[in-house]
């Protein structure tokens, strides 16, 4: 299981090198080969480490493997070790297996891009990155995955590097990765001062013994690295930038993998967490705003990346809210669901915009129901999954978190009425999206496909600005490549359409099934929630109401975008100021550049045009030359060249030291 | 005769020669003034070696004169090797060392 273990590790790294380093000499479709077999390779090695870990006593399953000492000094033992748990294997199967579905899908995707090599050598490079998140044994691997998950991120939303939109957001996006970094960071040492040990394991069995304040704070510092990377208000702001990356990029780290990092984050430390209550009902609680706030902003958005970017953050907070309300299996059940189900939706849209040549609004989409059917499929099958329409993967994992934050009881109803408040907007804003691309008069690039040919822009422009680009190397490359084509991008777009019809199969409430509940039971064993189950009574009113609103939500959207078309127009009017706030994202992006991008830049400017001028180059630096050259001024006075000034000197210090002694005695 | 006689004479030796470093400037002078202070001290060196009985202080002596001796060599060679040159010979004058 070690080797194993450690494979899973090292072929995304060893195919992220081979890639960037021998991209001369390797044939030109190499790379994809390459990168697609490594990580179909680490998904190969975690279905053995799953098996032989099933092998084992359930008590037994929670193994570390230590491959050296990073460092053992003062206190401090950081080790590279790998802890090899239920949750661990559950995190590693989702990654690398849609990992692999998606290098798939890019292998064709991305063929008209001249950077394909580096495309892959980062995809790969994040893989890896992500891997060494899931799988650290201790915090200071960890705090190496997350940092390099944020720097993957980065190199990938700016991947086309010829769009400033692009390289803005990817700045964004590491900027405010480094806040959550600096939360992880201060927060692991919260926690470090008291435990004494880096370990996962080790710490947890301190848990109970931490002072409550301080363990309190180490874990609201950690929800701050958790809500970076999984894009919860009020960090949320980059992940709808990042639609700025090629398509691929959004479906695998910002739907499938990244953003659920801050889940897993939680979900693994549920020790901490359930020691400090207080910690846990601020996630709960972000999570519970994140999804209705996203939901609203999800309405009104016209980019289509955009509009699932919003759903992504809106089921994130889904999970975030299950795993910090106690339901860990719920919540990672989601994860796995949601992560089918969006990397389909964003192929899907990957493709609906590559037949409208990079056009990404959905004001210049539509009838595209007959020209790509195969995508159409995949959109309705994902956005079904997505509003939550039994049987489809959605329904049965996003019920279950609702019912389990319920059954919590007392303020906990508050939040499981806005989850199903939530779950409405959910079904409204993703069928408006479908209904919007695919139904209504079929758009000119529709027509044209629907007579077997693919609309292609006689020139090229940035759809977020609008400016012409540059056609150089950082740039989507002229062709474009729709499902409906390529057999690669059919292959992996149907076995996650598999994912998202059957996935929720795997838990069944009402005494169906629980097979994510059994997988992951020996990590949260002794958990306070771990009995957490809702009767059967409630059970059935919770699946009857989400039927009966993801139903509603759908009908609504049909209503207002087919049947009475203007009717959008109508509402838009009618509530104009709600319209406005949330067309404009709830005005986050200027309430953040008020209180935080202004004072620090005038802060920043104080410092280098007043602070820096005057005091450290006036003072610090002037008066220490100013003291070293008069003091050297007087030295060197002393230094005549007189031989007989020196004699002098030495007979002065000589007789002076003889009186000296004389006098003393 | 008490050890202090000797000292005396050790001592105003020493100053005749340290005076004679300080004010003159001819180099060969300096140097016989230099060898007048070492002499000072070896005369001290060996009045002690004699007051206490043993051969200490004339070891010392000899050691001194050796030093002497090398020290004579070397900057009389000096001084001749800067006549040979035409080099003004005055110790005023050789200011390379000032700062």
């Amino acid at each position: 299981m070690e080797t194993l273990a450690w494979l899973v590790l090292i072929l995304p790294l060893a195919g992220s090198l081979i890639s960037a380093l021998g991209f001369r000499a390797l044939p030109a479709r190499a790379p994809a080969v390459i990168g697609t077999a490594a990580i179909a390779g680490a998904f190969a090695c975690t279905i053995g480490v799953l098996v032989k870990l099933q092998d084992l006593d359930a008590e037994h399953r929670q193994v570390v493997f230590v491959a050296w000492d990073y460092a053992q000094t003062a206190g401090v033992d950081a080790k590279l070790s790998i802890l090899i748990d239920p949750l661990s294997v559950f995190m590693m199967l989702v990654v690398t297996g849609v990992s692999t579905l998606i290098h798939l899908y890019s292998a064709t995707y991305m063929k008209g891009d001249r950077g394909y090599a580096r495309f892959f050598s980062y995809l790969n490079f994040f893989v890896f990155s992500m891997l060494v998140l899931v799988m650290a044994g201790n915090f200071f691997l960890l705090v190496v995955g997350w940092a390099f998950v944020g720097a993957a991120s980065y190199l990938l939303i700016s991947y086309w590097y010829r769009r400033t939109t692009a390289t803005t957001a990817g700045l964004k996006a590491f900027v405010i990765n480094v806040v959550g970094d600096v939360g992880l960071v201060l927060g692991t040492y919260f926690i470090f001062r008291h435990s004494g040990t880096l370990d996962f394991l080790g710490t947890f069995e301190t848990a109970g013994s931490q002072p409550e304040g301080s363990l309190t704070a180490g874990c609201i510092l950690l929800l701050v690295g958790a809500f970076a990377k999984s894009a919860q208000i009020p960090l949320h702001t980059w992940l709808p930038d990042a639609m700025e990356g090629p398509t691929p990029v959004s479906a695998l780290i910002h739907a499938a993998t990244m953003v659920t990092a801050g889940v897993y984050l939680i979900a693994r430390m549920w020790p901490l967490f359930e020691q400090a209550p207080a910690a846990a009902d601020v996630g709960a609680i972000a999570g519970c705003v994140t999804l209705l706030v996203a939901g609203t902003i999800g309405l009104v958005v016209t980019d289509l990346k955009r509009v699932i970017a919003y759903s992504t953050m809106s089921q994130i907070g889904y999970m975030i809210m299950a795993v910090s309300a106690g339901a860990y299996a719920a919540g990672l059940f989601h994860l796995m669901t949601h992560a089918f189900f969006k990397a389909l939706l964003f192929m899907a849209a990957g493709s609906v915009i590559a037949a409208m040549a990079g056009e990404q609004s959905l004001d210049k989409m539509g009838g595209f129901r007959k020209a790509m059917p195969f995508t159409f499929g995949c959109f309705v099958i994902g956005g079904l999954a997505l509003a939550g329409i039994p049987p489809f993967s959605g329904f049965f994992s996003k019920d279950e978190i609702i019912t389990l934050v319920g059954e919590r009881g007392g303020w906990h109803y508050a939040l499981y009425t806005a989850a199903y408040v939530g779950s409405f907007l959910t079904a409204v804003y993703t069928w408006r999206m479908i209904f919007r691309a695919f139904w209504g008069k079929a758009v000119p690039e529709a027509e044209e496909l629907e007579h077997g040919h693919l609309h292609h822009a006689e020139e090229h422009r940035n759809p977020a600005t609008g400016e012409l680009e540059d056609t150089d190397v950082g740039f989507p490359g002229p062709e474009h490549h729709i499902a409906e084509r390529s057999a690669a991008m059919k292959v992996a777009m149907g076995l996650l359409a598999v994912g998202a019809i059957v996935g929720g199969l795997l838990q069944i409430p009402l005494g169906g099934t629980d097979v994510v509940d059994t997988f992951l039971e020996p990590t949260f064993e002794g958990s306070q929630y771990a009995h957490l189950h809702a009767s059967d009574g409630f059970t059935t009113l919770s699946l009857i109401i989400g039927t009966v609103l993801a139903v509603g939500g759908i009908a609504v959207a049909y209503y207002i975008w087919v049947l009475k078309p203007g009717l959008s127009a109508q509402i838009q009017a009618r509530f104009s100021g709600l319209h406005r706030l949330f067309a404009n994202k709830w005005y986050f992006d200027e309430l953040i550049e008020l209180v935080i991008v202004r004072p620090f830049s005038w802060f920043g400017r104080f410092g280098q045009q007043t602070f820096e001028r005057v005091v450290v180059d006036g003072t610090f630096v002037g008066g220490t030359t100013l003291v070293v050259r008069a003091g050297s001024a007087a030295v060197r006075a002393l230094q005549s060249g007189l031989l007989r000034a020196y004699a002098a000197l030495l007979v002065l210090g000589l007789v002076a030291v003889v009186f000296y002694f004389l006098l003393q005695s | 005769m008490a050890i202090g006689w000797y000292l005396a004479v050790s001592a105003i030796v020493f100053s005749i020669g340290a005076g004679g470093v300080l004010t003159r400037r001819n180099p060969l002078v300096t140097l016989l003034c230099l060898e007048l202070m070492l002499n000072a001290a070896n005369l001290a060196l060996i009045a002690f070696s004699r007051m206490h009985g043993n051969g200490d202080g004339q070891v010392f002596a000899i050691i001194v004169m050796v030093v002497a001796a090398c020290e004579v060599t070397v900057g009389l060679g000096v001084i001749v090797a800067m006549h040979r040159r035409g080099l003004i010979i005055d110790v005023d004058e050789l200011r390379e060392l000032h700062g």
